[in-house]
């Protein structure tokens, strides 16, 4: 058969306009971005971490702007206390309500802190945990003790406390008083009158013995203690006055040109804040409200973090795909000269930088310095690896074979490539530049609190010293901390996996 | 072999000698700690400052140093926290306790991460797995002040199992001295345990799923005399290194932990010696910190030479 001459009437057409082939062309391909997503979205917990990522993120926004307190609002009183939410502590289901455990109270710490309840009408304790029964022999008698274990409300427990004031300031509170029916100053009770204890604000009653005990009338009712000397009354006090008095209690007695007066704290802080204690973290060692400094210092930390780690992707990449590009001569110097760097312990980088230029650039700039000296080793590297896996490849030499530029080959052709692999890595160094600025300022090396006013790592370091008695300073912080670096962690591990399927599992 | 571990050793040592008159230059740059007058070790280390040639340009400054820790291992006197003591002498003296306590966390961490490493490994993507895959995840990416806070909190305070603090004292050896470095121990070990459950693991379901695999199975062996016989000693070609450098590790210590745990070693002597600004002590420390580094990074790059003579890292071939 003849094939060079086919008669043009054997040709028939078969597809022009024909709409199945568009069709079958039109599904589109699916591109790069699009396939790692989805294969990201498989990945369950890494979802769920950057959901986690996504809500930290918000709380460190938020919290600051929420909470009523400033960084700088140091309590004096209320240092390292529970969380406590008033509104919530009515509900009474044991949470945020300033709970603390107190274990082998006697029955006179109990019956001083039923005491409290009965004078300013906010009973500390919340219920009690536990009754231990123990029967000594003492000088023959039988000896029947009993402790309890308690949980307290430690916001009222602190109950009234002596404070100095001046006449004016004593006024503005009788107003204050007036004005909304809160009752701030209680009569003031003498020492001689309660068996010479000092220092105990809180006893109001008639006692028996030096240790507080307390001593009942007929109908086992605390007696007042109330002292009615008005020849040593402060100030005159025309405002509220408690139930049971006739007009003879004396509320302030001068002290050193000022008064001293009772003074119940919680309402004394409503009356100085505005508002009810709300810490609903606790506070810290130093009287901090903990649910906004944590995210004060997580701002920071994430903020330092994402500068941190864009330059240092910058720097890595230019670096590395220089060193990767080039290869021979300008590899082996620019490599020595990684080493170097990278040789240097980063806490010896970091003091150097502190002492040479936190006084120019402030402490911050001298940090961000230091970890921006020796942070894109790990980049460059990576670069220069993906260079030279890429730049022998038929489409780079296509490409300089059209004439293509140094320049084009490096950010148009090989880069591109590699691009997925370095944003990768870059999630994973977010979390490694957090947690070691957090340690050093855990460390003490680096002081941000002039800065910023606080960060997690000061946070948990006051957390540690208060350990015994203050747990959640340290837990609150810790625990934010520790989500933070898993949940990037498992964020970083993810997307790492879903832009290059091929390294699942092989960590770097 | 020889060579190449000849030449490493020297670039190491250059690396090494061009950190520390770096480190030298900077520290000395700054003015040096204020004497209190009238102390009796003021005219003492004033003069130790006149022989080192503190008023010299800075390079003479650093010959001296060179020649005074080359020839006689001197490094100076202390003149901030030990005042008019020997910078080495304390040194040596908080060495022990950083590397008694290390060296049991080692023993520890070492046998029960690869044993992790090895279950999760062969119980690849069931339950067991993904538990000791989660846990490790999360001991490496927590920080070990967390868990060493958890440790102090629940061990030692609220249950009473173990001491506060580490005993003081000298009697490195004795029963007292180990529990009391229980907690220590137990902070450091989480970590190492992590790092070598992780790295066993990966390497090992990379092995297992090798062909000289299949052919031991095909000849006859039980799945687990396959792992133990093949399988293992595979996968020790990067578990091994990665134990050599943890031992050159066992004398840097960890900052942190000495510092919560109030151990007398080298990790809180340096972080002393920094916010206490006693330089003398932390050029030395600095030095000691950089050497220990590049020597266990020196270490794990050679013996994979060792234990795979086919390996040479950083090597042009």
């Amino acid at each position: 058969m003849n094939h060079e001459n086919i008669p043009r009437e054997k040709f028939t057409v078969i597809g022009i306009g024909k709409q199945e082939v568009t069709e079958a062309l039109s599904v589109g391909g699916r591109g790069y971005f699009f396939d790692a997503l989805s294969r990201f979205r498989k990945n369950k917990s890494s979802v769920i971490a950057a959901y986690i990522i996504l809500f930290l993120v918000l709380y460190a926004i938020l919290a600051p702007m929420l909470s009523p307190y400033k960084i700088t609002d140091k309590d004096t009183v209320y240092t390292g206390y529970p969380p406590y939410i008033e509104a919530v502590s009515r509900l009474g289901i044991g949470l945020f309500d300033g709970g603390t455990v107190r274990t082998g109270q006697n029955e006179t710490q109990l019956a001083a802190l039923r005491a409290m309840g009965e004078e300013t009408g906010m009973d500390p304790v919340i219920r009690i945990m536990d009754e231990e029964e123990t029967v000594t022999k003492f000088r023959g008698e039988e000896k029947r003790t009993v402790t309890y274990k308690l949980r307290v409300n430690k916001y009222f427990e602190t109950g009234v406390v002596f404070r100095v004031m001046s006449e004016t300031e004593f006024q503005k509170i009788q107003e204050y008083q007036n004005r909304t029916g809160l009752q701030i100053i209680y009569p003031y009770v003498k020492k001689e009158d309660i068996g010479g204890i000092t220092a105990a604000p809180n006893i109001w009653y008639k006692v028996s013995d030096s240790k507080g005990t307390p001593l009942y009338d007929s109908d086992d009712r605390l007696i007042p203690a109330y002292s009615t000397d008005k020849s040593s009354e402060g100030a005159p006090y025309d405002s509220l006055r408690i139930d049971g008095d006739d007009g003879n209690y004396i509320y302030s007695i001068k002290k050193a040109g000022a008064l001293e007066c009772r003074v119940c704290y919680y309402n004394y802080y409503i009356y100085a804040n505005g508002h009810a204690p709300m810490f609903a973290l606790g506070t810290n060692s130093l009287g901090q409200d903990l649910f906004s400094a944590i995210g004060l210092g997580a701002r920071f930390s994430l903020t330092f973090a994402l500068i941190v780690s864009a330059i240092n992707l910058t720097v890595g990449m230019i670096y590395g795909a220089i060193q990767g590009y080039y290869g021979g001569n300008t590899d082996l110097v620019l490599d020595r000269i990684a080493d170097i760097l990278s040789g240097m312990p980063f806490i010896v980088v970091a003091t150097l930088f502190q002492l040479h230029l936190a006084k120019n650039v402030g402490v911050v700039g001298s940090f961000l310095f230091a970890f921006v000296l020796t942070g894109w080793i790990g980049m460059a590297a990576l670069t220069r690896k993906q260079f030279y896996r890429f730049k022998g490849q038929e489409f780079v030499l296509a490409a300089r074979t059209l004439g293509a530029s140094d320049g084009r080959l490096i950010w148009r052709h090989v880069f591109p490539n590699s691009l997925g692999t370095l944003v990768t890595s870059c999630a994973l160094i977010i979390p490694s530049v957090i947690s070691s600025e957090t340690t050093f300022s855990y460390l003490g090396i680096i002081n941000l609190s002039d800065f910023v006013g606080t960060s997690l790592g000061t946070l948990m370091s006051q957390g540690q010293t208060s350990m015994t008695a203050a747990p959640h300073a340290m837990l609150f912080p810790a625990l934010y901390f520790s989500l933070l670096l898993i949940s990037f962690n498992l964020f970083g591990n993810g997307l790492r996996d879903a832009f290059n399927p091929r390294a699942r599992g092989v960590e770097e | 072999m020889i060579k190449y571990v000849i030449q490493r050793l020297f670039l190491m040592l250059l690396t090494l000698f061009i950190i520390t008159g770096m480190c030298f230059v900077l520290v000395r740059m700054l003015p040096p700690a204020e004497l209190p007058p009238g102390d009796i070790h003021t005219q003492v280390i004033e003069a130790r400052r006149e022989a080192q040639g503190y008023n010299k340009p800075y390079l003479v400054q650093f010959g001296i140093f060179l020649k005074n820790v080359l020839t006689k291992w001197d490094w100076g006197v202390s003149d901030k926290l030990y005042m008019g003591q020997e910078v080495s002498a304390i040194f040596a003296s908080k060495l022990p306790a950083t590397m008694i306590v290390n060296l049991y966390s080692i023993l520890l961490s070492i046998p029960i991460g690869i044993l992790l490493g090895i279950i999760a490994a062969t119980n690849k993507n069931n339950f067991i797995d993904h538990t000791i895959s989660t846990a490790t995840m999360v001991c490496i990416s927590v920080p070990s002040f967390v868990y060493a806070f958890l440790i102090q909190y629940f061990l030692s305070y609220k249950w009473g199992l173990l001491p506060f603090l580490v005993k003081s004292g000298t009697d490195y050896f004795s029963p007292e001295m180990f529990v009391s470095m229980l907690p220590v121990i137990l902070s450091l070990s989480l970590g190492v345990i992590a790092s070598f459950t992780r790295t066993t693991r990966a390497e090992l379901t990379e092995v297992l799923t090798s062909d000289f695999m299949l052919l031991a199975r095909t000849k006859g062996l039980t799945r687990t005399q396959a792992t133990m016989r093949h399988g293992l000693k595979n996968c020790m070609v990067v578990v091994l290194p990665a134990i050599f450098g943890n031992f050159i590790g066992i004398m840097s210590g960890s900052f942190i932990i000495e510092k919560i745990f109030a151990v007398p070693g080298v990790g809180s002597l340096y972080i002393n010696s920094i916010n206490g600004r006693d330089y003398p002590m932390f050029i030395m420390l600095t030095v000691f910190y950089t050497a220990i580094g590049l020597a266990a990074s020196i270490v794990v790059d050679i013996s994979y030479g060792f234990v795979d003579p086919r390996i040479r890292i950083g090597s042009k071939k």
